[in-house]
């Protein structure tokens, strides 16, 4: 870990929305290289980081469609820079394709996803949570990603600045996963100073060229390899295709077998360093109520309702959606009589939580179709009924 | 006694523990590649500072053959993913190389826009009028009425004139030529890498296996002989009389040769007339190397 480069960083006190605190915490955490393609209610992010990056030593170029942007940012990491694109629901689509070309050639980047209900043009102008499985699972064949969902502006700076540092830390696309309220809702985001940023460096392998280096050979004890970016002669092959070590494309089943588990434990075996969330009232809870992103502030209405009337709700704030906090929903699972999950589509991470918890607990999906967030009421509801 | 085996003088730019290829006999992209790294030979260039760029298909497997820092990348987006990489660091040379099908159909909104910001890189685009890699498809080059695999009646759409689209896009070095011209081609790769812009090179090579076999014209050699003598050096030709049609006569020659800003000049100018001593530039991480 060094010092955020301070150049980048507007320490102080801000009134920023979302978006724009995005762009801040990609700045501060080195992002110096950025593609994108305007899709509403994402464009923000790119706008600031239009206007930011000629003065902060960052190049910034809009593409054509979000095909171009989203694999030109990998290009960007390869020739050394840290990178992002930005983007909603229908770009987000169109993006599969690279999410798993960046899985598969291990590079480090940042991907940020404004939602906004769909299915398609949807409600273009509206928050939605119709992308958590998406992110998961949208580009073809077995990946994983890291998924960060932040709840208010000061998050989408912290979140968005932790990306950077993830990514680098697993070579793995992160993905920092809005809605549109809390991309367009304005609040104070407090910008620590440079020494209190501590940003991960790509981690760039010591040995020389000539030195035996393999592009996708981990070192002893670690299962993420080291990074080297063109031009500085090791004469590197990276290729979509399954690969060997030295990145060769290797067109058979034991090759797949071996880089397919590498790729899926570099992250499994890593889960407890990656997730985090917010637990409130756990202890003694009878109802934990799982939300993420706005719907987390509009479930503390909910939440609050039901303590009144005497129920003992907890409350469990997914920080990281993906990987999801398996151990932690699990050990829940027998002390309390229900989830309850509300979020903004028609039942996402609910599916999750049913997954984890297994049939020991009960789980109410409190499901919206986007457009707006709920109405307290609606999941004051939803928990005194789960607890009769 | 055999006489000993004297090296390939272009072996030392390829990946030779990767060969064989998997192009198959009589095919032109081998013979392409050949010529591109004579002409890097001839460059004198640091090669660690050239990077290469392949989409996907029969062409698009060239980055994975040459031994320099090569990308094979997503079908239709090495052109993207080259802009990025030239812009994240400018010390790079920067080569595409891919297909017709992948360049002009799949890949063809990237190529205009690029062509049009004079984005920095050359791009070499072997066209054999089909995809080779999954079986001989139509592609937007193919003529009419050849047969393909999704045109098994014979082709019957308008094919592009390359040279015409990348000149009409903004393109500031346009060359055709074939798998026959080896010399001019090595030379004309040459040229265009020492430019700065948007470089464009058309190949026209044989697929004998696929576009060849199935129109029922002979083979690979067949097909040199047919380049031979239906082709005809016209430099500086106007590029809209470049079109080419089905067994008819092959324009070739160097058509555009052009100074325009690139994508980066124009960037760096506009930053700073506008910005003046606030502007701070980017700082190409190809400035030292990373173990250094």
């Amino acid at each position: 870990m060094s010092n955020a480069n301070s150049t980048g960083v507007l320490s102080g006190n801000h009134y920023l929305d979302g978006d724009h605190a995005c762009a801040e915490g990609a700045i501060a955490g080195g992002c110096r290289f950025a593609a994108g393609y305007p899709i509403t209610p994402s464009t923000e992010v790119v706008e600031r980081i239009a206007s930011r990056f000629p003065l902060v030593g960052g190049r910034f170029q809009q593409f054509e469609d979000e095909l171009g942007a989203s694999i030109a940012l990998l290009g960007g990491v390869w020739g050394g820079a840290k990178a992002m694109t930005v983007t909603s629901g229908p770009g987000f689509s169109l993006m599969m394709e690279h999410l798993g070309y960046a899985a598969i050639t291990e590079t480090p980047c940042v991907y940020i996803d404004v939602q906004r209900p769909g299915p398609s043009t949807g409600l273009p102008t509206a928050p939605a949570q119709g992308d958590m499985m998406q992110a998961r699972f949208g580009s073809h064949g077995d990946f994983r990603v890291i998924a960060l969902c932040p709840n208010s502006p000061q998050e989408c700076f912290d979140l968005t600045f932790r990306a950077f540092n993830l990514a680098e830390e697993y070579r793995v696309p992160v993905l920092v996963m809005l809605d549109e309220v809390v991309g367009h809702m304005t609040e104070k985001v407090v910008i620590p100073t440079p020494d209190k940023l501590q940003v991960t460096p790509r981690r760039y392998t010591k040995k020389k060229p000539g030195e035996g280096f393999k592009l996708y050979e981990a070192p002893a004890g670690s299962l993420v390899p080291e990074m080297v970016k063109a031009g500085d002669g090791y004469r590197i092959h990276v290729t979509g295709l399954t690969h060997d070590e030295r990145g060769y494309p290797a067109m058979n089943v034991p090759t797949q077998e071996k880089m397919q588990a590498r790729l899926m434990d570099k992250l499994l075996n890593n889960v407890d360093q990656i997730v985090s969330w917010e637990e409130k009232n756990l202890a003694g809870a009878e109802v934990v109520v799982v939300s993420y992103g706005i719907t987390s502030r509009v479930a503390e209405k909910a939440i609050q309702a039901a303590r009144d009337q005497g129920v003992k709700v907890g409350s469990f704030r997914l920080i990281t959606a993906w990987p999801f906090p398996e151990k932690q929903i699990k050990a829940l699972a027998g002390k309390v009589k229900a989830f309850v999950v509300p979020e903004l589509n028609l039942g996402q991470m609910a599916l999750e939580v049913e997954r984890v918890v297994g049939g020991k607990t009960k789980t109410v999906s409190v499901p919206h179709p986007g457009g707006t967030v709920h109405n307290p009421e609606v999941i004051t509801k939803a928990i005194l009924e789960a607890v009769r | 006694m055999s006489a000993p085996v004297k090296e390939n003088p272009v072996n030392k730019y390829l990946r030779t523990e990767r060969m064989p290829s998997i192009w198959c006999p009589g095919c032109g992209i081998g013979t392409t590649v050949n010529c591109f790294t004579r002409a890097l030979d001839a460059s004198g260039f640091d090669l660690d500072k050239v990077a290469i760029v392949s989409g996907i298909g029969c062409t698009g497997r060239v980055a994975g053959y040459l031994k320099l820092d090569s990308f094979h990348t997503t079908h239709g987006r090495a052109i993207p993913f080259a802009t990025g990489l030239q812009l994240a660091n400018p010390d790079l040379k920067v080569v595409v190389y891919s297909g017709d099908g992948d360049l002009t159909a799949i890949g063809g909104n990237h190529l205009v826009h690029a062509a049009r910001r004079n984005a920095d890189m050359l791009v070499v685009c072997v066209n054999n009028f089909t995809y080779g890699m999954t079986g001989g498809q139509v592609t937007p080059t193919t003529f009419r009425p050849a047969i393909a695999s999704t045109t098994p009646y014979g082709a019957y759409e308008e094919t592009f004139n390359l040279p015409r689209l990348a000149d009409s896009c903004g393109a500031v070095y346009v060359a055709r030529w074939t798998a026959y011209h080896v010399r001019q081609l090595a030379k004309s790769m040459g040229e265009a890498l020492n430019k700065k812009g948007f470089r464009f090179i058309e190949i026209i090579a044989p697929c004998p296996t696929l576009y060849l076999r199935r129109n029922k014209l002979g083979d690979g050699l067949d097909e040199m002989k047919f380049y031979r003598e239906k082709s005809v050096i016209k430099h500086g030709a106007d590029t809209r009389e470049v079109n080419l049609d089905f067994r008819q006569e092959i324009t070739v020659g160097k058509f555009v040769d052009r100074e325009r800003p690139t994508l980066e000049e124009a960037m760096e100018k506009q930053m700073t007339k506008t910005l003046g001593s606030k502007y701070v530039p980017y700082q190409s991480p190809g400035k030292k190397p990373a173990w250094s």
